[in-house]
């Protein structure tokens, strides 16, 4: 368990809870039943039904054979995609929505980059007939268009951050500041292992589900209970926290997260926080971030909405402190190739984000031997204005390449 | 003595000032905090603009945007107060978030307090334990007192061992808001602010957020020992800009009906 969080909340010198005092009750009742709630009977009941039959769990583990051939080995894609609402988001939010609802909580907050969170959550609200606000950067309004439309018709409120880029970043702080504004019957419901303690741990517990259904997949599917590598975007980290949970103890398994660096690592525009940050506090967690010299957080950039924040979950700064974990990272054009790659080889559109993990696998050599698992998070249709205007310049497209 | 306790033992009715360093210009500091005194102020928290200010409300984060925009960072503060002790005697406290403190460096940080002559500061988002068990002491050789919130939310016990940690005065939040909220004094505030005196504290309370005119602060100052305008300054100052004639009429406006 070396790399799980310990009893004050920190993942080695990373985590915490950096809240301000308005914040403090909340936190510290939430660190005080969350586990107490996930492990109850009644949870573990109504959650793993709703995994089963309202999510469609488990998701299957799909032996890419096309991919597995160009990249001469043998990858294995979880399909994360296949879920309802169409992202790992909704493992977390239906969670979640059973926490708040054991705490008699009644307004649901959330923020969201990609705006697959924010569906999550409003989908869970619906299910659950709970109110729902979301706050969303008002760039990613523009840029993830259908999820907001589908925000709207699940009954949830869309409140736009106008604040610095207007994404990912900005709409967690107008979250906290509501939170902080009502402090009495509001639950905070976070969207990736990001935030003050218990968040990250309590996100990674419920994404968890995604490396145990890895461990029987390979089994099954391998004879072998473990895979050679695991391969996962990360934005605050979430699918790559649960991706990797139930191996992080596993030496045998190579853990491999995938940054986006926008327009590459160096260029002032990008979002490869644990390529160019360091230690400090955002959002009420100590870990890596994009920062100046001065302290000030520099405002991050990535094509794919959900990966567009400075920061990244502490988890993974001590999964990059510690060694245990190898940090990459991919940029648009690698992404967006990646992405079609995976459309003409595969005949599965994926998430711009997911599409960033997809790229690692050029970044990489593997042996014919190799078991290589890539977390396909998300599929693409809330990205298809993005890729059709990157695409359809193009007087041909490309022709499958497999 | 440390000022901020020689101030306390010696007044009620405090009236402190919050402003942004850096805002409206990047060299206003200096002389607001003449003004300020000039105007009959009695403590003011300068702060520390941070680009991501997550307790704070539109008015705040719009100042400290412009100030960032302006130049201003915890360097450029402590060079324009280099001189400030020889120009300006009222209690100094500096306010920010944890991380622009942490990224200059703790002792840094305390080093450079120290040698301009900064009395306080307050750090929200420092957790209370953690300043305890890492920082009280360094901020006590430094003669630096760190300032903690309450809010309406904070339980009895909670309140009761956060006073015995104090040094200075405690910041009472008036409502579960960020800064800048326009909200009335309600019975529950009432009941909050009564139940806090009930508990005869060691040491002083100052109510702040939503402190914004006469009213509101005649109203704070019956249930503390004074009481922290912040929003409503830097609105005057975004209209008005730094203008002594103006910020005196605003000190007055506060002080008196
Ligand atoms: C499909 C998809 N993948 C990945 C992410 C990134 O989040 P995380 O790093 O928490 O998995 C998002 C976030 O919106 C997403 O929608």
């Amino acid at each position: 368990m070396k790399y799980n969080v310990d009893k004050d909340g920190m993942y080695g010198r990373f985590g915490g809870a950096y809240i301000p005092e308005m914040l403090y009750p909340n936190i510290e009742k939430l660190g005080q039943v969350y586990l107490e709630i996930i492990e109850s009977e009644e949870f573990q009941k109504e959650y793993k039904m709703l995994l089963k039959d309202y999510v469609g769990r488990p998701s299957p583990l799909y032996k890419a054979k096309r991919l597995s051939e160009k990249y001469n080995t043998n990858i294995y894609l979880k399909r994360e995609d296949l879920n309802h609402t169409g992202a790992h988001k909704i493992n977390n939010t239906v969670g979640q929505i059973l926490i708040a609802k054991a705490m008699g909580k009644t307004r649901i907050i959330a923020e969201t980059g990609a705006g697959q969170h924010g569906v999550a959550t409003a989908t869970a609200c619906a299910l659950m007939d709970l109110k729902c606000i979301v706050y969303m950067g008002d760039t990613d309004i523009k840029r993830q268009a259908p999820n907001v439309a589908r925000m709207k018709m699940l009954g949830a409120e869309v409140i736009p951050a106008m604040s610095g880029n207007k994404t990912l970043k900005d709409a967690t702080n107008e979250a906290l500041r509501d939170w902080i504004a009502n402090p009495e019957d509001t639950f905070y419901l976070i969207g990736s292992v990001v935030g003050p303690h218990p968040y990250p741990d309590m996100v990674t517990r419920l994404q968890a589900i995604i490396s145990e259904e890895i461990k029987e997949q390979v089994m099954e599917k391998t004879g072998r209970d473990y895979p050679d590598y695991l391969i996962a975007c990360v934005g605050g980290g979430s699918n790559a926290a649960g991706t990797y949970y139930h191996f992080l103890d596993d030496e045998r398994v190579g853990l491999i997260a995938v940054e986006a660096s926008g327009m590459g690592v160096d260029s002032g525009e990008t979002a490869a926080t644990i390529a160019i940050g360091d230690e400090g506090i955002i959002h009420g967690s100590k870990t890596f971030l994009m920062q100046t010299d001065d302290g000030q957080i520099v405002e991050p950039y990535s094509i794919s909405a959900g990966l567009d924040y400075p920061g990244i979950g502490p988890l993974h700064a001590h999964l990059k402190d510690t060694g245990r974990a190898e940090f990459l990272s991919a940029t648009d054009k690698e992404a967006l190739d990646a992405a079609m790659e995976l459309t003409r080889t595969e005949g599965i559109i994926p998430a711009l984000e997911s599409a960033h993990a997809l790229a690692a696998l050029k970044m990489k050599t593997f042996k014919p031997e190799d078991v290589v698992v890539v977390t396909l998070s998300g599929r693409g249709d809330k990205d298809m204005e993005t890729y059709m205007q990157y695409f359809m310049p193009h007087p041909i497209l490309p022709k499958g390449e497999g | 003595m440390n000022r901020i306790n020689e101030l306390l033992n010696r007044k009620d009715n405090i009236l402190s000032i919050y402003f942004t360093a850096g805002y409206p210009e990047l060299n206003d500091t200096v002389s607001i905090l003449q003004s300020l005194e000039a105007a009959g102020t009695d403590l003011v928290e300068i702060g520390i603009p941070f680009s991501d200010p997550l307790a704070d409300g539109p008015t705040i984060q719009a100042s400290s945007q412009k100030a960032l925009e302006n130049g201003m960072s915890l360097k450029v503060l402590f060079e324009q107060l280099k001189d400030v002790r020889e120009k300006v005697s009222i209690p100094i406290i500096l306010m920010g978030y944890f991380n622009t403190v942490s990224k200059y460096g703790i002792d840094n940080f305390l080093s450079s307090c120290e040698a301009v002559g900064v009395d306080g500061t307050i750090l929200p988002d420092l957790p209370f334990k953690e300043f305890n068990e890492k920082y009280a002491d360094t901020f006590g050789e430094r003669g630096v007192s760190n300032i903690f919130l309450i809010t309406p939310q904070t339980d009895d016990e909670r309140i009761k061992l956060i006073d015995s940690h104090s040094t200075g005065f405690i910041y009472m939040v008036s409502s579960a808001a960020v800064t800048g909220a326009k909200r009335d004094v309600s019975e529950k505030q009432v009941r909050y602010f009564e139940r806090v005196n009930t508990f005869n504290l060691s040491h002083p309370t100052l109510i702040g957020f939503g402190i914004r005119n006469h009213d509101t602060f005649k109203n704070a100052c019956r249930y503390s020992n004074g009481a922290i305008v912040g929003s409503a300054f830097i609105k005057m100052l975004e209209e008005e800009g730094n203008n002594k004639e103006k910020i005196e009429s605003f000190i007055n406006s506060i002080r008196t009906a």
